[in-house]
C-alpha cells in the first residue's frame, strides 16, 4: 500500500463488499456458534425470517411508507425554509448578524429533547413527528448553507459586477449557482441525520412506523424483528444517499468533471 | 481624454493596531480614446489597487476617476475587466460565459448569439463553445475571459496581469492575440486599454505608452512612449529600439524593486 494512491474500481467494490461479508460472517459465527443467547441477538437467518413475517403478516411496508413520508416531509419543510434563509444570510451580512447567533444556539438544542414538549403542543399525530424532523434539520441546514453561500469566490462576484450585474442579480446569477452543488451535498448529509430523528420520534407515542415496530418488538423480545428494522433503515439510507449523489452528478456536471 | 484620473489616493486602514498603509500617493493619469497604456511596477506597488479603483471595485480615499466625462462611483459594464485569477463562471459553458453581460442587458436572443459567435471566432475559441471552464487550459480560459469582457462592448478594457498565471510561450501567443482583438491593424476600431503588468517585455510589446510606478506607496514615477508601429508581432521583441526601451525601463524599475524588497 502506498499513501494516497488510488484504487481501481473493481478492487474498490470488492473491498467494500468484503467488509459486509466479514460483518455477516462474524454475526453468523457468534449466533449460530451459540456464543450468544438468541434472546439477546437473533441470527441472520432469524432476522430474515422475522422480516418475512413482518411484511406478510404485520404490513411492515406500511410502516416503512409512514416513516419515509415523515422523514421526507419534515426534511422538505425544513429545507424549504432553511435554504433560502441560509442563502440570504450568506449573501447579506446584516441578515447573518441578525439570525446567526440565535441559530448557532438553537442548533445545539437536541431535537429529541423537544419530543415531550411537542407532544404537549401538537399531540401524538403526524404534526408532532414532522416537527421533530423539522427542528432537527432546519438549523443545521441554515448554518451550513450560510457558510457555503458566504464562501462564494469574491473574484467571481467582482467579475459579475464588471459585466453589469447589480444588486440581487449577484445573488441570483453568481451566489446561488456557485453554491448549489455544495448546498445539495449539505442536504444529503442532513437527510442522513433526519433518519436518526425520525426513529427517536417514533419510539415515543407513535402507532406506526419503523421506530414503532422496533419498540413493539422489544416488548415481545423479538430481536430478529428489531435487527431487521434497523437493517431496513440502513438500507433505505444507503439507497437515498445513492440517489442523491446520482442526482447531484446529473445536475452539476460542471462541478464534477 | 477617455479616462482621467486626478489626485487619486488610497490608504488601507491599519489592522489590529497597526498603522494605516498608504498604497497609492496622489496619482494623475490620462488615457486617450483608443490608446493602449501599460502600467508597469514591482509587486505590491499599488498598480492593481489603481486598476481596481478605476473598475469601481475599490474606493479611493481621495481624488476622482472620470470616464468619458462621467464620474466613476462603482463598478459597471462600461469598464470591462480581465483578472489575473481565472474568473470564468464554472457552471456556465464558454458561450454562456461570453453571453453573461449580454443577458444582463436583456438583448434579443439573435443578437446575443451573433455577438457571442463573433467574439468566439475572434479569440480562437471555435469548437469550444460548449466546454466547461474546467475542461480548458489556462490560456483558453483567459481567451474566454477576454471575449466575455469584449462582447459587452465596454468603453475601456481593464486588464490586471491577465496572463500572469500562464506559461511563457502561451503568454506570448496571448499578447499577440490581445493586440489583434484590440485592433492593431484598424486604428479606428481600437478599444481604450489600461494594462497592468510587472513584465517589462509585455508592457513594451503591447502599449503605446508605459507608465512606471514606484514601490509602495505607489505613484507614477516615469512615462515612456513606445514609438514602435502597429501591427506588431513577436519579431519586434528583438528589434534594437525594443532593446533600448527595455534597458531604460529596467533602469527605472530595478531601483523600485530593490526598494520594495528592502521594505
Amino acid at each position: 500500500m502506498e499513501p494516497l494512491k488510488p484504487v481501481s474500481a473493481p478492487l474498490r467494490a470488492a473491498l467494500g463488499l468484503g467488509f459486509f461479508l466479514l460483518f455477516l460472517g462474524l454475526w453468523g459465527l457468534v449466533t449460530y456458534g451459540g456464543y450468544v443467547q438468541p434472546l439477546f441477538l437473533a441470527s441472520p437467518g432469524q432476522a430474515l425470517a422475522a422480516g418475512w413475517t413482518l411484511f406478510t403478516e404485520y404490513n411492515f411496508a406500511g410502516d416503512i411508507g409512514m416513516t419515509v413520508w415523515r422523514v421526507v416531509g419534515g426534511f422538505l419543510l425544513a429545507a424549504l425554509l432553511a435554504v433560502p434563509l441560509g442563502l440570504l444570510m450568506g449573501a447579506y451580512k446584516p441578515v447573518e448578524a441578525f439570525f446567526e447567533p440565535f441559530i448557532s444556539f438553537a442548533r445545539y438544542l437536541p431535537a429529541s429533547a423537544f419530543i415531550p414538549l411537542l407532544i404537549l403542543w401538537a399531540g401524538v399525530g403526524e404534526a408532532q413527528k414532522l416537527s421533530v424532523i423539522f427542528l432537527g434539520s432546519v438549523f443545521q441546514i441554515v448554518i451550513m448553507v450560510a457558510v457555503i453561500a458566504g464562501g462564494t469566490r469574491r473574484d467571481l462576484v467582482e467579475a459579475a459586477y464588471t459585466l453589469g450585474t447589480k444588486g440581487s442579480g449577484i445573488l441570483r446569477r453568481v451566489i446561488i449557482p456557485a453554491a448549489a452543488p455544495q448546498v445539495m451535498e449539505a442536504l444529503r448529509l442532513v437527510l442522513g441525520w433526519a433518519w436518526t430523528y425520525v426513529i427517536v420520534a417514533e419510539l415515543i407515542g407513535a402507532q406506526s412506523g419503523i421506530g414503532h415496530m422496533i419498540m413493539d418488538s422489544q416488548r415481545l423480545l423479538d430481536t430478529g424483528q428489531m435487527i431487521f428494522g434497523i437493517v431496513v433503515i440502513g438500507l433505505i439510507g444507503l439507497v437515498t444517499d445513492f440517489l442523491f449523489k446520482a442526482l447531484n452528478r446529473r445536475l452539476f456536471r460542471w462541478a464534477a468533471l | 481624454m477617455a479616462l482621467s484620473v486626478r489626485g487619486l489616493t488610497r490608504t488601507f486602514p491599519g489592522q489590529g493596531g497597526n498603522a494605516p498603509t498608504l498604497a497609492l500617493q496622489p496619482t494623475d493619469l490620462d488615457v486617450a480614446p483608443g490608446e493602449f497604456v501599460s502600467i508597469l511596477g514591482p509587486s505590491g506597488c499599488g498598480k492593481s489597487t489603481l486598476l481596481r479603483i478605476v473598475a469601481g471595485l475599490d474606493r479611493p480615499t481621495g481624488g476622482s476617476v472620470t470616464l468619458n466625462g462621467r464620474r466613476v462611483s462603482g463598478p459597471g459594464p462600461d469598464r470591462g475587466m480581465v483578472f489575473q485569477s481565472y474568473t470564468l463562471f464554472p457552471w456556465l459553458t464558454v458561450e454562456q460565459n461570453i453571453r453573461f453581460g449580454l443577458r444582463e442587458r436583456k438583448l434579443p436572443e439573435a443578437e446575443m448569439r451573433e455577438t457571442a459567435a463573433r467574439f468566439i471566432a475572434r479569440t480562437g475559441l471555435r469548437g469550444f463553445e460548449n466546454h466547461w471552464p474546467r475542461q480548458l487550459s489556462g490560456g483558453m480560459q483567459q481567451r474566454t475571459a477576454l471575449a466575455r469582457a469584449l462582447a459587452n462592448d465596454p468603453e475601456i478594457l481593464l486588464l490586471d496581469e491577465p496572463f500572469g498565471a500562464l506559461d511563457h510561450q502561451t503568454r506570448e501567443l496571448m499578447q499577440e492575440l490581445l493586440l489583434e482583438v484590440w485592433g492593431s491593424d484598424r486604428p479606428e476600431a481600437r478599444k481604450t486599454v489600461l494594462f497592468v503588468t510587472h513584465d517589462i517585455d509585455e508592457a513594451i510589446f503591447l502599449a503605446n505608452r508605459v507608465l512606471v510606478m514606484s514601490a509602495r506607496p505607489g505613484r507614477v514615477k516615469a512615462e515612456v512612449a513606445v514609438p514602435l508601429p502597429y501591427p506588431r508581432d513577436w519579431t519586434v521583441k528583438t528589434a534594437p529600439e525594443f532593446g533600448a526601451l527595455k534597458a531604460r525601463l529596467m533602469g527605472e524599475i530595478r531601483e523600485e524593486v530593490r526598494k520594495a524588497a528592502l521594505g
